[in-house]
């Protein structure tokens, strides 16, 4: 220890602390944040008003969009930002580290929440809006943003949690009987997994005393074996915990046992972002700290990639309830995502594959939500989500069905919408590395995706009526009320945002792919985002 | 120094994961409140274990005289303890609602979400 030295010297507060002040336009890195947070506060103070929560939640969903859209422009600019919170030089303060791929998640998820506040005005009645619908969804958004922008590993545990619990306050709005029963499964699972997060978290500080994502990386890198028991320990207790986040096999059982039972608004937010967050909390760790562990795993990854395209897509087959069917589409694209993280020895193939997860996990936050606002807008049309109750949409409202067509194409990947590109990218990443049995199975699973999905069309759109209706006849609905029922701007706006991205995204597809290489890029080769924590050392 | 507590902490995860894989709900929940203090033990044993000298610097000195305790790790358990005592209140009332509405706290018996004997998707075109 250095001799003891007296406090009559000058203090240099340079030593610990950044004395810079910060740049106006690196405010936006913590702008998210604090908009959720701000506006989560402030809708619940608003909570008995039911006309006036929706109008400050839109309020400050857009405000979140447009301070997510000023970040990534800002990251693309100037490349990866860096903030640390009091001015405590890095390691010691906790960092805001913003990236491509954690700016351009974070955008996708506001626009996706933006939606979902707009269909939410007619979806959710007065009770659930005094309950907290609003303040729950704007709080959710600090969480998920959070968790995308921020640079440290405790922190990203908070950000979990934050968003945690305030799915958890969606999920039981209502208070039903099978809603507390899903919300069993989901709330036990989930507070398992994100312990399992906090050991891993527990024993990296333990390893290297720092939480620090940047500094970890440099740490690990500097080992003499990178991949050695104690690390690969590590990795396998993230795996296991992130997987139980993004419901891959064997730790999904508590997504279709859950996601169906909310209002459909919720359901439609939590198959976009939840699961996610989970993989872009994976590929930060195993790809940007922990690269020597994930080759080495590569082939646990692959394993559990097939497991988990060839669950959702089966689960889905077998399946009449349209929102449990969407839930197993859920797990299929997770699987897929899971591929991409499983393909790669050498950083170039890598890149590509890392890049088509990225482009997939975009793809798969559109069109997700947009198949569950959809399903709601099948049960106002026909009065049921069940295969068995529904049928003739396609003549009660052409125009739905054609929005519905569009979706079901861009989830079972076939062109030319969003689902295609990133699944090119991933089959032939995974051909060109040898792991031709991966491609096979994202192929696989978008033939069965394929399969469930024109079920749905048949027997919901195509048919005349519901079952029993005799053949070549067309009959009105059922429940009468539902005959003849107007689907509202609220509805229609949202469900065209979500459907144009994913139309956009399909025929104009240059711009992601160059977005996601960028975002692959920098996970693979850190130095940009190290050096944006520790400056040009 | 820290065998003892590691020993402990293990003794605590077999505990938790004993309770966890009950079919009762209440067991459950004691295992999942038992898997909180397990975790929060090992982020302290991880931060190393010293005998009780505060990190205080004494008076007319810039670094302290001797090892200090790690206060790192204590507030990373305090902030661990506060969320994971917030959720086990919140999942303790909702297995308390859950058994009220569906009158069983038997999980294998908790079917409502997901029906026993749900029906096959419609067969034949």
């Amino acid at each position: 220890m250095a001799g003891p030295t007296t406090t009559t010297a000058k203090v240099d507060y340079a030593a610990a602390m950044n004395l810079a002040p910060v740049a106006p336009g690196d405010w936006l890195v913590v702008a998210p944040v604090l908009i959720g947070l701000l506006g989560g506060a402030i809708c619940l103070m608003a909570r008995k008003n039911v006309s006036l929560q929706p109008k400050l939640a839109m309020f400050f969903l857009s405000l979140l969009v447009a301070a997510n859209v000023g970040l990534l422009a800002r990251v693309l600019d100037q490349g990866v930002i860096t903030m640390v919170m009091g001015g405590w030089l890095p390691p010691f303060g906790i960092a805001f580290t913003v990236d491509p791929l954690g700016a351009t998640l974070s955008l996708i998820a506001s626009v996706v929440a933006f939606c979902a506040g707009l269909f939410g005005i007619s979806t959710v009645d007065s009770t659930g809006r005094r309950y907290g619908f609003y303040p729950f969804l704007v709080l959710l958004m600090s969480g998920v943003c959070g968790a995308f922008l921020t640079g440290d590993l405790f922190n990203l545990y908070v950000w979990f949690e934050v968003l945690l619990i305030s799915s958890y306050g969606l999920l039981i709005l209502g208070n039903s009987r099978v809603q507390l029963d899903g919300a069993v499964k989901y709330g036990v699972l989930n507070l398992i997994g994100t312990n399992f997060f906090l050991i891993g978290t527990g024993m990296v500080y333990g390893v290297f005393g720092t939480l620090n994502m940047a500094d970890i990386a440099i740490k690990i890198s500097e080992l003499d074996a990178p991949a050695s028991g104690t690390l690969l320990t590590i990795a396998v207790l993230y795996f296991l915990a992130f997987a139980m986040k993004a419901a891959a096999f064997p730790v999904n059982f508590w997504l279709p046992a859950s996601y169906h039972t909310p209002n459909i608004v919720v359901s439609a937010v939590f198959a976009g972002l939840l699961t996610k967050v989970g993989v872009y909390a994976l590929l930060r760790i195993m790809v940007l700290i922990m690269p020597a562990s994930r080759e080495y795993l590569a082939d646990l990854i692959a394993l559990v990639a097939i497991a988990t395209l060839l669950t959702g897509a089966f689960g889905a087959l077998a399946q009449s309830e349209i929102r449990r069917l969407l839930g197993y589409l859920v797990i299929a694209g997770i699987g897929a995502m899971l591929a991409g993280l499983a393909i790669g020895t050498n950083p170039e193939v890598t890149t590509t594959a890392i890049s088509g997860t990225i482009f997939y996990a975009v793809h798969s936050i559109i069109v997700m939500t947009a198949l569950y606002m959809a399903a709601g807008v099948m049960n106002q049309l026909g009065g049921s989500y069940d295969l068995r109750g529904l049928g003739g949409l396609y003549q009660q409202n052409v125009a739905f069905a054609a929005l519905f067509l569009v979706l079901a194409f861009a989830v079972s990947g076939l062109p030319p919408f969003s689902g295609f590109w990133p699944k090119v990218i991933l089959v032939d990443a995974a051909f060109s590395d040898g792991r031709g049995w991966l491609g096979a199975a994202i192929l696989f699973s978008g033939f069965l995706t394929t399969i469930a999905m024109g079920r749905v069309w048949i027997y919901a759109f195509w048919r005349g009526g519901p079952e029993g209706t005799p053949d070549g006849q067309a009959v009105a609905p059922a429940d009468g009320q539902s005959a003849g029922t107007v689907i509202g701007a609220t509805v229609w706006v949202p469900l065209g945002i979500l459907t144009a991205m994913v139309v956009y995204f399909g025929l104009q597809p240059e711009w992601m792919i160059d977005l996601s290489a960028r975002g692959a890029a920098g996970l693979v080769d850190p130095l940009g985002y190290v050096r944006s924590v520790f400056g040009d050392q | 120094m820290e065998t003892v507590p590691a020993i402990l902490v293990g003794l605590f995860f077999a505990v938790s994961v004993y309770l966890m894989l009950s079919k009762q709900l209440v067991r459950m929940m004691l295992g999942i409140a038992i898997l909180g203090n397990a975790v929060n033990m090992s982020i302290f044993v991880n931060g190393r274990l010293t005998r009780e000298v505060p990190p205080v610097i004494p008076e007319g000195l810039l670094v302290p005289t001797e090892v200090t305790a790690n206060p790192l790790p204590q507030a990373l358990v305090l902030t661990a303890i506060v969320i994971s005592f917030s959720f086990f209140a919140f999942l303790l009332v909702l297995a308390f609602r859950a058994y009220q509405e569906v009158g069983t706290d038997d999980v294998n018996d908790m079917r409502v979400a997901e029906p026993e004997n749900d029906p096959l998707p419609p067969q034949g075109y």
